[in-house]
């Protein structure tokens, strides 16, 4: 394929990949704190700056807390802004998620997804991630270190995008591929990458020009049109998000869509999965195929928006979905993702047979042993939630 | 914008419109007009969540005809962070505009909750003028204790109740936490002072202009609401702050104690006390023993103060 940036071919683990993506994203203003596993994105963010490679400000906030609203008050200003966290720093963030979707900043945030104390465990899990789905922030989620270096580039264009204004999650497995090196293919440099994201065009940004009054307060006659609004705005852009995905194949020769199919379309049971896994489950599924089992692989690279109607149209007529979720939602009627799929398909009509799987809590290896006892899992009508590969 | 030495100088224009909510007697918006005023040029605005807040900016109206940033309440020093490195980097390399960033917050958005981030800013040092405006409670939400509290004080959370009479603990000194950052300029001001108060709106104009921020702030803001007193005395109350050595008014440059406005012969600190709702209960006989601690307080507070004047430099 033709494609129209030049590139290069290099090894690189999942923070350096984003930390690079960043870099040749020409950012202007970056603000993080550093927490594990995203730590590295932060030093070799640091060292383009204190090299002279990247012109930026590199604001080292005292709390993850003022790390995003430092960046809502970049972002506001017009600079093209990054941070990124993981777990405990989401979670110190909480207050301010809102508010930076509210005033449809455009900020880039890499969340190195990690498990929420106690006990504490810098491992992955997709607290965090999940923590944050319903604040108005877009979210990706990487299946390996190419997928998170390209998605980082894509979050930037589609958050500052006239018809989008909303800040962007890049999720990436904590450890799995913040620290693992894979080979990927990055641009050469960060002027391979201006045509497909030139400089940030900030609309209704700060200027004594024009003033503006940011973050008013609205009280019940208006508050209610204002979310109403925002949630038009908000789930109105993955139609955005899809082009910027075919813009960037065109420019990159990489593919995107919202969701990854593997066997879906005749199988019996589907596994609907987040991040890295996805690659595990498709290794375990074509495997299973040869064995003659009817089953498929459905990953989403868009958790939110969440893809409701292309999710229910999947698998509508899948005999049994197994939704593995990486967290635990304490007394909801099941995981976070398990949730997102059983009301999507309600949504379009549909009752399919659902199994809840948890699984690689706090970094629990997930092995092709555990895949195979939610095979069989399957196999039970009564079994309905599983953790798999736990003791006791 | 140049010095004054009387109030008819100050120019007509206001940037801070009149319709907003805040009560009669307030010290809040003389403070806030006289600071768009007296930091020329283009200007824009960070506020936490407080009374100033809420107050002017009621959807669909504003106050504001200068950029103005809510963020949160324990933020607005981090949110200014933001702006200010966004100004910086977008001058060197697109089309950026050069202004001033002037922050306000309460005391409970400054003292307490967003101590953390006004300590961070300070320590990066920012180029921006931060003014907390101290009305010495939680007034938005109702008049609860903060850190700026004074002792023996009356509020929702430390009522003058029949054991405990009022706030049992001692305002916290900000103004030096502030200066243990070093930061370039820091003051106190009045309402009581205009003019004092004005010279140094137009000194940090100027450091701002040469990027010699942060800047730190410490107003005296009076609440009659708050401090259970009527509306016609909130200038009267700022003046006696000052009078009975409870609020000194002096500023730091540079590591130069200045005290502005000498006190020879302090008022006796009841003169304050008893024109306040929230003190009232102080000037019974069984709470003389609050009133001597609050007198040993001012005392060693002012005293500490001339030493340090005394000294070239504190730095």
């Amino acid at each position: 394929m033709n494609t129209i940036g030049k590139q290069v071919r290099l090894g690189l683990n999942g923070d350096e990949a984003v930390a690079y993506a960043a870099y040749h994203a020409d950012v202007d203003v970056i603000s993080a704190y550093p927490i594990t596993p995203q730590t590295i994105i932060v030093e070799r963010l640091s060292e383009f700056v204190y090299n002279g490679e990247l012109d930026a400000e590199f604001i080292a906030v005292e709390s993850e807390h003022s790390a995003l609203s430092a960046a809502v008050g970049a972002s506001l200003a017009g600079a093209r802004t990054f941070t990124a966290t993981a777990s405990q720093g989401l979670a110190l963030m909480y207050e301010i998620l809102y508010i930076a979707s509210s005033l449809r900043t455009s900020i880039v945030m890499a969340l190195g997804n990690r498990a929420f104390s106690a006990p504490i465990n810098i491992h992955c899990s997709h607290d965090d991630a999940y923590a944050a789905r319903d604040a108005g922030w877009i979210q990706f989620f990487a299946e390996n270190v190419q997928e998170a270096y390209d998605l980082t580039l894509i979050a930037f264009k589609v958050s500052e995008d006239k018809k989008v204004l909303f800040p962007s999650i890049v999720n990436l497995d904590g450890f799995i591929l913040t620290h693992s090196v894979e080979p990927l293919t990055i641009f050469e440099d960060k002027k391979e990458i201006k045509e497909f994201l030139p400089d940030r065009e900030a609309v209704n940004k700060i200027d004594p020009s024009n003033p503006i009054t940011y973050g008013p307060l609205a009280l019940p006659d208006y508050y209610m049109e204002i979310k109403k609004q925002q949630a038009e705005a908000f789930n109105s852009t993955p139609a955005r998000i899809k082009e910027v995905f075919s813009e960037y194949e065109e420019f990159s020769g990489r593919s995107y869509s919202p969701l990854k199919k593997l066997y879906v379309d005749d199988a019996d049971i589907v596994f609907v999965v987040l991040g890295s896994t996805a690659g595990t489950m498709r290794t375990m599924v074509k495997k299973w195929r040869k064995n003659g089992e009817k089953v498929g692989v459905l990953s989403l690279t868009l958790y939110r928006p969440f893809p409701s109607r292309e999710v229910a149209e999947a698998l509508k007529d899948v005999d049994t979905i197994v939704v593995m979720d990486r967290s635990y939602s304490f007394g909801s009627p099941g995981g976070q993702l398990y949730m997102d799929v059983a009301a999507a398909l309600n949504k379009y009509g549909r009752y399919n047979r659902l199994i809840n799987a948890i699984y690689g809590l706090g970094g629990r290896d997930f092995t092709p042993e555990m895949a195979e006892d939610m095979l069989h899992a399957t196999k039970d009508p009564s079994i309905r939630e599983i953790w798999v590969g736990v003791r006791g | 914008m140049s010095r004054i030495r009387r109030l008819n100088e100050i120019p007509r224009e206001e940037l801070f419109t009149s319709g907003h909510s805040l009560c009669a007697g307030c010290g809040i918006p003389p403070m806030v007009k006289m600071a768009l005023k007296a930091i020329d040029g283009d200007k824009v605005v960070v506020n936490a969540t407080c009374c100033l807040e809420v107050a002017t900016t009621l959807y669909p109206h504003t106050s504001w005809l200068v950029p103005w940033v809510h963020n949160a309440f324990e933020n607005a020093a981090a949110t200014a962070s933001g702006i200010e490195s966004a100004m910086k980097v977008l001058l060197r390399k697109r089309d950026g505009k050069k202004y001033k960033i002037i922050v306000f917050g309460g005391d409970g958005g400054t003292f307490d909750i967003g101590l953390q981030s006004l300590s961070g800013a300070l320590e990066r040092g920012h180029n921006f003028l931060y003014v907390c405006y101290d009305n010495e409670a939680y007034m938005n939400t109702g008049i609860q204790r903060s850190g700026g509290t004074p002792l023996g004080a009356a509020t929702t959370t430390s009522p003058a109740g029949r054991v405990i009479p009022g706030k049992p603990e001692n305002k916290k000194n900000l103004m030096d936490i502030v200066i243990a950052h070093r930061v370039p300029y820091a003051a106190t001001i009045n309402p009581a002072y205009p003019t004092d108060m004005w010279n140094k709106f137009a000194k940090a104009s100027e450091f701002l202009d040469k990027n010699e921020g942060p800047i730190f702030f410490h107003y005296y803001s009076p609440c009659p609401v708050g401090w259970r007193m009527d509306t016609s005395l909130s200038i009267e109350a700022a003046r006696l702050a000052v009078q009975t050595r409870l609020w000194p008014v002096y500023e730091v440059d540079h590591g130069k104690i200045v005290i502005n406005i000498r006190v020879n012969k302090p008022k006796p600190i009841e003169e304050y006390l008893k024109i306040q709702g929230r003190f009232r209960h102080l000037l019974k006989p069984e709470n003389k023993e609050v009133v001597e601690r609050l007198k040993r307080y001012i005392e060693s507070n002012w005293n500490r103060l001339l030493k340090l004047a005394e000294l070239g430099s504190i730095y």
